[in-house]
This record gives C-alpha cells, structure tokens and sequence, in this order.
C-alpha cells in the first residue's frame, strides 16, 4: 500500500474569544492519497481555510494529530515545521499574492530564494512553461487575472511539493481562466500530487474525486463528485 | 516643515514633461495620460489627486518604472527612461533602476501568507541575493511593529498588514517611493495613523508621491497635483 500524502485525525482548533471557545474545526479527519484531489465546500465560516492552515503548517492544531507524507509533523520545532512545509506542500490563494514589483519568472523563484536553491532561473522558466504562462518577463500588474493565477500555480509548484493546497483558487476569475486553471490541476493529479481544493464553484468542484461538507469545524456529507 | 527639506533647485528625483501614455486593445485607443509635465524635488511629499480613471495608477506606474511611456520624456533617479517618446532604456536597464531606486506600495499588500512578517520585508533583497535580516527587523521597528517581526500575515490587521508592505518597500533604501491608494483598504483611524508615518518617513528625507482621490487627505499635503482626464490640471503648493 502506498502512504498517503496527507492522514489528519480528529483535528480540533479552538479560539478563546472573550469568554467564549470557537470551535472552527471540531474533530476533522481526511485521507489523500497520492494522485487524488479532494473539494472542500461549506458555508463562509465553516472552517475551510482553517483546515488548510492546519494541513499546511501554518498553525498548530488545538488537538489532533496531523501526518504527511509519512512524517507526524504535529508538535514538530518550529523551524523544522517551516523547511517540512517548504519541501513538501504548495499553497495557491483566491488573491495570488504576487509581487508587483517583480516580473513573472521573479516571483516563480521566490520559494527558491527562501531555499536557497540553484538553477532558479532555469527552474523557474520551466514551471511557467508547464502552466502555459509565455510572458514570463511581464509584471503582474500587466497579466490578467488567470494569467497572474498561473504565476501562483508556477509558483507553488517550482520545487515539486506533494500537496497542493488551494483556497478559492478561481474565485476572482471568469469561465475561460477557471476551466484553464482545472486543466492545469487535472495534469498534477495525474501526476500523482495530492491536491486539496476549497472552492464555491461547482464546475470545480465536478472535476474533484470527491467533495466534502464542512459545517460548523466537522465534516457533514461525503460524496463522489461528477 | 517638511518643506523647508524640500530643494527645488536641486535635480528632481522624477520629471516627466510631454508625458503621454496610450493603452491599445485591439483597435481600440485610451488616452490614460496626455501632455504631463511635472516635477519632484528630492523630499517632496506631493499628492496625485484625481477621480477614479483619471490616470494616477497609470502615472505612478511609469515614475516607478513599472511601465513606459507612449510620448513624451522621462527621468528617474538620474536616469533617462524615454526622451521625445523615444525608450532610452532597455527592459533589463527599467528592471535594475526599479529595483535599486524604487518603492511601491498599494492598496492591495501583496504580503506572502506563507511568511513572517521579517521574510516579507526582506523579499525584495533576498531576491537580489544579499541578505539583511536585521535591516528588514530594523524597519520594521520602524514602522511599529518590532514585536511583531515573526507573526505571518494572517495573524495581523489591515493597518499591521500595511505598515509590513511599507517596510518592504523601504528594504531598498529607495530614493523614491510611491503610494497608489495606501489607504484604501483600512478605516479613517488606520489611515491616518499610516499617513502619519509617511510624514515621519518624509521628515527623514525621503520623497514620497501618494496618489489617491481622498480629498480629505490631499488636503493636509503639502504640495497637490491635481490629474484629470490624463492632464494635470492644476498644482497647489
Ligand atoms: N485567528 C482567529 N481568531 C479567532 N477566530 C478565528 C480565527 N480564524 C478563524 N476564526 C473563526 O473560525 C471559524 C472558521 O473560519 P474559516 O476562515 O476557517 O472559515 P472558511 O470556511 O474558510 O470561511 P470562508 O468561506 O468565509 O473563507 C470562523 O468562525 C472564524 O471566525
Ligand atoms: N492596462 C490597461 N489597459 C487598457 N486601459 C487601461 C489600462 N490601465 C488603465 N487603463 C485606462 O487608463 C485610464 C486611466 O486609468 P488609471 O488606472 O491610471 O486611473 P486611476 O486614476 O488610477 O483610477 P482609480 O482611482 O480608479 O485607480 C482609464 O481609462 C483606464 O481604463
Ligand atoms: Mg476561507
Ligand atoms: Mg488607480
């Protein structure tokens, strides 16, 4: 039997607000193995993005144990937590995050630099390629909004992560952008990445192995997509 | 006060005269800037004030060095970028001057979730190859948030959000630094507080262009350019 990219158990995180708990995740579990994408759907404050965040090594869950990739990286030293990350798992945003001051190709090498890699040009120039991105010398500023998309996704992909974790990736963009984008993640899956993708759109969502219901933290429904 | 820093004789940091920019799509032509001819000195705060599509972002971005002009000449920093509509420096040339010259910030912050606030600020340098850690956690100091130097983008506000960026753009040590709409995302409070540390930053000597359609604003600047339909159509001092 192969790993799975990602096994989460029983995942709480809670928020102390005033004298109040939040529970935006209560007890979330989730298997993905290499090659599957999985669609996160659930109401604005289910608690989607907090899941990635805990998926991602942005923040430490209150409870529960996370492992990828066959490591348990719940309760690892930080620093080791943040190089796991940058090894293993690429985030795309609904806003993109690019650089504005910096061309394409720059911004693709960004997690590179952070790495302190070689080759980042070449690197770089070849993750673009394979987004279909040719301008690759433009500033973001002068892109469209599926182009810049295209930059994150090159971006998120440059040093071959695992996981690819996306949060609304298409919420910002018209038709033809988001059926290019899902083209793009259709050839990671195939690739054998685990992809987790949160998204409102159900054009999207079709494409996913399967979708999952949040509500208030916990899963509600589990269904084959399509 | 600021003023006073202010040399007008001295050679501007950014002068654009005849300036013109046309954005072609398809056959079709916009005129987003016509004839502008403008100055800063080194220390100004000056403001770009105009309503929604007279040309600020468009102006900002060819002081900054982010785009070129259609007509017209263009200086930067000591550099000539277009003489008579006529490009003088070559892409790799823009690309440097805005890299060692420039700061920009935005409506929008463009910090990196995936990164500390310090690992933002240091971005720009990083990517130069040099690295100044304690520069990045020196100004951020600066812009008030020395405490907050390992905290991610997600665990701030807007106004910490800002100041972050603002601290990025100064990573360079421009020597000019331009604002389109900082304050477009944050309440009056915040605003004011950010506008308030771009007067600090102008008092340290720095030349600043903020371009923004809040009047209330404008009007506690110094000197006001006033842009409309791709003119200037009026500059108070
Ligand atoms: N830093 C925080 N402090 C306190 N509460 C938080 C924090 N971050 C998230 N929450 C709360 O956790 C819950 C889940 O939020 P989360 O952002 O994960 O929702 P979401 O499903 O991604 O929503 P949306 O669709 O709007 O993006 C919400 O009730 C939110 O208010
Ligand atoms: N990349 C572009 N392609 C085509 N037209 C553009 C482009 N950028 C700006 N324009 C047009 O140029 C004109 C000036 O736009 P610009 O963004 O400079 O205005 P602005 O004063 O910054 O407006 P706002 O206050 O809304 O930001 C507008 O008519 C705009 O539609
Ligand atoms: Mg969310
Ligand atoms: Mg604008």
């Amino acid at each position: 039997m192969t790993t799975p990219i990602l096994e989460a158990r029983d995942v709480w995180r809670s928020y102390q607000r005033g004298a109040e708990t939040i529970h935006a995740l209560a007890g979330m579990s989730l298997t993905v193995q290499p090659g599957e994408m999985v669609g996160i759907v659930g109401r604005s404050g289910s608690g989607k993005t907090t899941f990635l965040n805990q998926v991602g090594c942005l923040d430490t869950p209150t409870k529960g144990t996370i492992t990828l990739c066959g490591t348990d990286v719940t309760g690892m030293p930080e620093k080791e937590l943040v190089a796991f990350r940058r090894d293993h798992i690429g985030f795309i945003f609904q806003l993109f995050y690019l650089i504005p001051t910096l061309t394409a190709v720059e911004n693709v090498e960004l997690p590179m630099i952070f790495a302190r890699e070689r080759d980042r040009r070449a690197r770089a120039r070849e993750a673009l390629a394979r987004v279909g991105l040719s301008e690759i010398h433009a500033l973001p500023h002068q892109l469209n909004g599926g182009d810049m998309q295209r930059v994150a996704i090159a971006r998120a992909l440059v040093r071959k992560p695992r996981l690819l974790l996306a949060d609304e990736p298409t919420g910002r963009l018209e038709h033809g952008a988001r059926v290019a984008i899902m083209e793009i993640f259709r050839g990671l899956r195939a690739e054998g990445l685990g992809i987790i993708l949160v998204t409102h759109d159900p054009t999207l969502a079709a494409e996913t192995d399967r979708i999952i219901e949040l509500r208030d933290g916990r899963i509600v429904d589990e269904r084959k997509a399509g | 006060m600021a003023e006073a820093a202010v040399d007008q004789t001295a050679t501007p940091v950014a002068e654009a005269s005849g300036l013109g920019k046309i954005y072609r799509r398809g056959a079709e032509e916009i005129h987003a800037l016509r004839e502008i001819s403008v100055a800063f000195a080194p220390g100004a705060f000056s403001c770009v004030l105009g309503p929604s599509g007279a040309g600020k972002s468009t102006l900002l971005n060819l002081l900054g060095v982010m785009d070129v002009p259609t007509a017209g000449t263009l200086r930067v920093a000591g550099a000539t970028i277009a003489e008579g509509g006529r490009l003088r420096l070559s892409e790799g040339g823009r690309d440097k001057l805005r890299r060692e010259n420039i700061g920009f910030i935005f409506t929008e912050f463009f910090l990196l979730p995936t990164l500390t606030a310090v690992e933002n600020v240091q971005l720009p340098l990083l990517w130069a190859d040099k690295d100044d850690r304690a520069y990045a956690a020196e100004l951020l100091e600066r812009v008030g948030l020395g405490h907050r130097l390992t905290h991610r983008p997600t665990e701030m506000s807007g106004g910490e959000m800002q100041r972050v960026a603002i601290a990025r753009a100064l990573i360079n040590r421009p020597r000019l630094l331009l604002a389109d709409e900082p304050t477009g995302n944050v309440d009056t409070t915040t605003r004011d507080g950010i506008f308030d540390l771009f007067r600090e930053l102008n008092a340290d000597g720095l030349t600043i262009v903020l371009a923004t359609h809040d009047r209330e604003l404008a009007a506690r600047m110094d000197r006001v350019v006033h842009v409309r339909e791709g003119r200037v159509v009026e500059e108070t001092a």
